[in-house]
């Protein structure tokens, strides 16, 4: 716990939206993610590990997503993200954490060490693309069903 | 302007992506908020910054101060995995009142929420249970007892506090995982409770328009 939160890095705060261009808002907010959002990286064949070679798809929008043709099974580890040159470094952190797992935006904010508007921003620009997808938390103002709830009970009991 | 993107999977959950579900935890400064979290995280507490943009600026902003004032919040949060489908997150909310526009952010959504107490400082959680109590979110309030604070009882707490009946009051130790366990247990049989108004005698406002 700290007071140091503000001022001192008043400075800094800025810079981190250079690698956004100095945009602090997605162009894909149809709602703002969520801190808990998850971000999962998406795949050629269904939902789960996600694979190389999603070609094509979202192409020419957005950040101008071109992915050359990595079809068919490229297997070599996100060659796909590093062939796509309008991918920053950043994003490509971004997806390849999600390709291990989904992560929450709060997550990879903190392992990536930038602002979460920040992070959001290169989110929007993932999605605009087609390399991950977001699947929203159980939507505000409805509390999750009775079921969820003593599932966490029973959850936590057992810690 | 993005127009006609394919968006494969929007929309459509899977069953296998995890439900994720947070818990806020509130409180004065230095009250024991970073200790409660890593008491039951799973991972190293994690710091995330975000920064105070024009939209969120605080009301208390001083005069005179440009426009663009920039400002970033730390939060920490921490992660509780209950099983392959469900997530909980917990996040220390800022202490400060100016930072109430996160509180917003945070509080959207979020299933419940503790506020954490010091006993020698009860007035640090006002703010905190004015939140919570308007926004009608379920909170518990949780006295983190220190050595050198004289130990109150719940009740005498509740009264100081002017807490409705329906708010758990506990004595906790957030240092010990298991008394943390049993704050967040209580928190969510709080919200439980609250939907499912049938079993609870005295619903102040029954279940009007959502």
């Amino acid at each position: 716990m700290t007071d140091r939160w503000f001022d001192d890095a008043a400075g800094p705060v800025v810079r981190p939206y250079a690698m956004t261009r100095g945009r602090t808002r997605s162009s894909s907010d149809e709602a703002r993610l969520d801190l808990i959002a998850l971000v999962i990286a998406q795949s050629a064949d269904g939902e789960g590990d996600a694979k190389p070679g999603e070609s094509g798809i979202g192409a020419g929008h957005g950040v101008g997503h071109a992915v050359g043709d990595t079809d068919g099974g490229g297997f070599h580890h996100n060659a796909d993200l590093h062939a796509d040159s309008t991918l920053a470094p950043e994003h490509i952190d971004i997806v390849t954490s999600c390709r291990r797992s989904p992560q929450s935006v709060a997550e990879l904010a903190a392992e990536l060490d930038l602002p979460v508007g920040v992070v959001r921003v290169l989110i929007g620009d993932l999605i605009d693309a087609d390399w991950v997808r977001v699947s929203r938390p159980v939507p505000p103002a409805e509390l999750p069903d009775e079921s969820i709830l003593r599932e966490v009970i029973d959850g936590l009991r057992a810690l | 302007m993005v127009f006609g993107r394919s968006k494969r999977g929007a929309g459509t959950a899977s069953p296998a992506e995890p439900v994720t579900l947070k818990i806020l935890v509130a409180g004065g400064f230095g009250v024991g908020k970073t200790t409660l979290v890593g008491a039951v995280s799973e991972i190293k507490p994690l710091r995330t910054e975000e920064t105070l943009t024009e939209a969120g600026r605080p009301v208390d902003d001083t005069a005179g101060v440009e426009a663009k004032t920039t400002t970033t919040v730390a939060m920490d949060f921490g992660r509780i995995t209950i099983n392959d489908g469900l997530v909980l997150y917990l996040f220390g909310t800022p202490g400060q009142d100016r930072f109430w526009f996160l509180w917003d952010e945070l509080a959207q959504g979020a299933l419940g929420a503790v506020v954490l107490v010091d006993t020698r400082r009860l007035e640090d959680s006002f703010a905190g249970i004015d939140y919570f109590e308007r926004r009608r979110i379920p909170f518990t309030v949780a006295v983190n007892h220190f050595d050198d604070a004289e130990l109150y009882p719940a009740e005498a707490i509740r009264d100081a506090l002017d807490l409705d009946a329906e708010v758990p009051v506990m004595v906790c130790d957030a240092r010990r995982r298991e008394s943390v366990r049993d704050v967040l247990v209580s928190v969510v049989e709080h919200a439980l409770r609250r939907a499912t108004p049938a079993s609870q005698e005295a619903e102040p406002r029954p279940a009007s328009a959502r």
